[in-house]
């Protein structure tokens, strides 16, 4: 699957409407270690089974990253039913990222 | 059975895949293993521009490099956390929370890690105000209220960068004098919106599932007070990671594997590289030295061992 991109207009549509978990990176072009979880996330998509992937640059999205409460990124965010189920702060290894998703 | 490798290498940072380059050009079979990201400190430095022959390059870009390099050459990075090595009939066994592997010869190039405060509620704010990286997150508090921990370069230069975004700087430090560099002392002074809170020990973060003030005590008048911040920047230095080697190799009072310019460490076999190691000057170019130097080493001890 593909990773969706998440903007403060298709917020609701894309992760509040969806039925099946999101796994959000919020993440940015000058964030040295969000470079680096990118192509893990990525990978984690094409994988994805039970769950949708999604990201949002926090540059161009800076309400949805006040939102949520952004202080720190890489962030990946879980939600279920539109609702934050779980957040994980910093670089993860694929199997982590993985796990988050699946929680 | 466990796969063997010539080189086992703990950490991918500059000093571990500098290791990885030169063990695989010698014709080595050389595995690193890297429990977050590879890269190390660098890749949360914006611009690197002391490195010599490069006059400018980004910690990811350059992070980047090195890993593509060293895998290209044929190591592989694994991404697993290594809970302990120790001596076998044949070399190591080297233990991970997914595996065990057998090397000839061990490499440890574990790095540094941020010291933190070591207060409740710390790790968990992590990314809730609680951060370790001005100029990671130092964007996300523009306009509010900030404090920074530390009185070293590092938390000078934390505090000016911060001042240029935030509404408020406070500089919080336990002595009542600044370790780091005068001009940069200088610097903050004179910002208009900095405060020095010195002399003080830090008695709790406060807050309900955030952070929201840090709360002091004034060691000379005992006076309390809370500075209301919504984020805290500590930087009070590093301290290397090397507990699960303690049974392998020695390590100093402050936890640095003991080991000289030729990166041998106590015992046979096992050589130190990069931040983790005893040493005076810790920059990218003295750890990637390193990874060469303990990578040669290495090849060295397989080559008398045969």
């Amino acid at each position: 699957m593909a990773v969706y991109e998440i903007t403060e207009d298709n917020f609701d549509e894309v992760v509040g409407k969806s039925e099946v978990p999101v796994l959000v990176d919020f993440w940015a072009s000058w964030c040295g270690p969000c470079k680096m979880l990118g192509p893990v996330v990525e990978s984690v998509a094409e994988e994805a089974d039970g769950f949708a992937v999604g990201k949002v640059n926090v540059d161009d999205q800076g309400e949805l990253a006040a939102r949520f409460n952004i202080s720190s990124i890489p962030c990946l965010i879980l939600f279920k039913n539109g609702e934050e189920a779980a957040r994980s702060v910093g670089f993860i290894p694929k199997d982590k990222v993985l796990a988050l998703a699946k929680s | 059975m466990s796969e063997r490798f010539d080189i086992v290498i703990v950490g991918a940072g500059t000093a571990g895949l500098s290791a990885a380059i030169y063990a695989t050009r010698s014709g080595k079979k050389a595995l690193v293993l890297e429990e977050m990201a590879y890269g190390g400190q660098i890749i949360n430095t914006p611009e690197v521009a002391n490195y010599p022959g490069i006059a400018k390059i980004s910690g990811f870009d350059f992070a980047q490099g090195l890993y593509d390099q060293a895998t290209g050459l044929g190591a592989e990075v694994r991404f697993e956390f290594v809970s302990g090595a120790e001596k076998a009939e044949k070399g190591f066994v080297i233990t991970t929370d997914v595996d065990t592997y057998e090397a000839g010869a061990l490499i440890l190039a574990t790095g540094a890690k941020n010291r933190p405060l070591g207060m409740e509620h710390e790790e968990e704010w992590i990314g809730s105000g609680v951060s370790y990286c001005a100029t990671c997150d130092g964007a996300f508090f523009k306009g509010k209220d900030v404090a920074v921990a530390g009185g070293g370069n590092t938390a000078l230069e934390d505090a000016i960068f911060l001042t240029e975004y935030c509404n408020k700087v406070y500089l919080i430090h336990r002595r009542d004098e600044l370790r780091g560099e005068k001009h940069l002392q200088d610097t903050l002074r004179k910002k208009e919106n900095a405060e020095f809170v010195l002399n003080v020990s830090i008695d709790a973060l406060l807050g309900e599932d955030r952070l929201s003030g840090v709360a002091v005590t004034d060691k000379a008048t005992g006076a309390k007070r809370d500075i209301i911040v919504d984020g805290l920047f500590v930087a009070i230095g590093q301290m290397p990671a090397n507990k699960a080697f303690s049974n392998l190799v020695t390590l100093d009072d402050k936890g640095y594997i003991v080991a000289g310019e030729d990166c041998k460490t106590t015992s046979e076999g096992v050589f130190a590289a990069g931040d983790c190691r005893t040493k005076e000057v810790r920059q990218l170019t003295t750890a990637a030295a390193d990874g060469a130097v303990a990578a040669l080493a290495a090849c060295s001890y397989l080559q008398e061992k045969e």
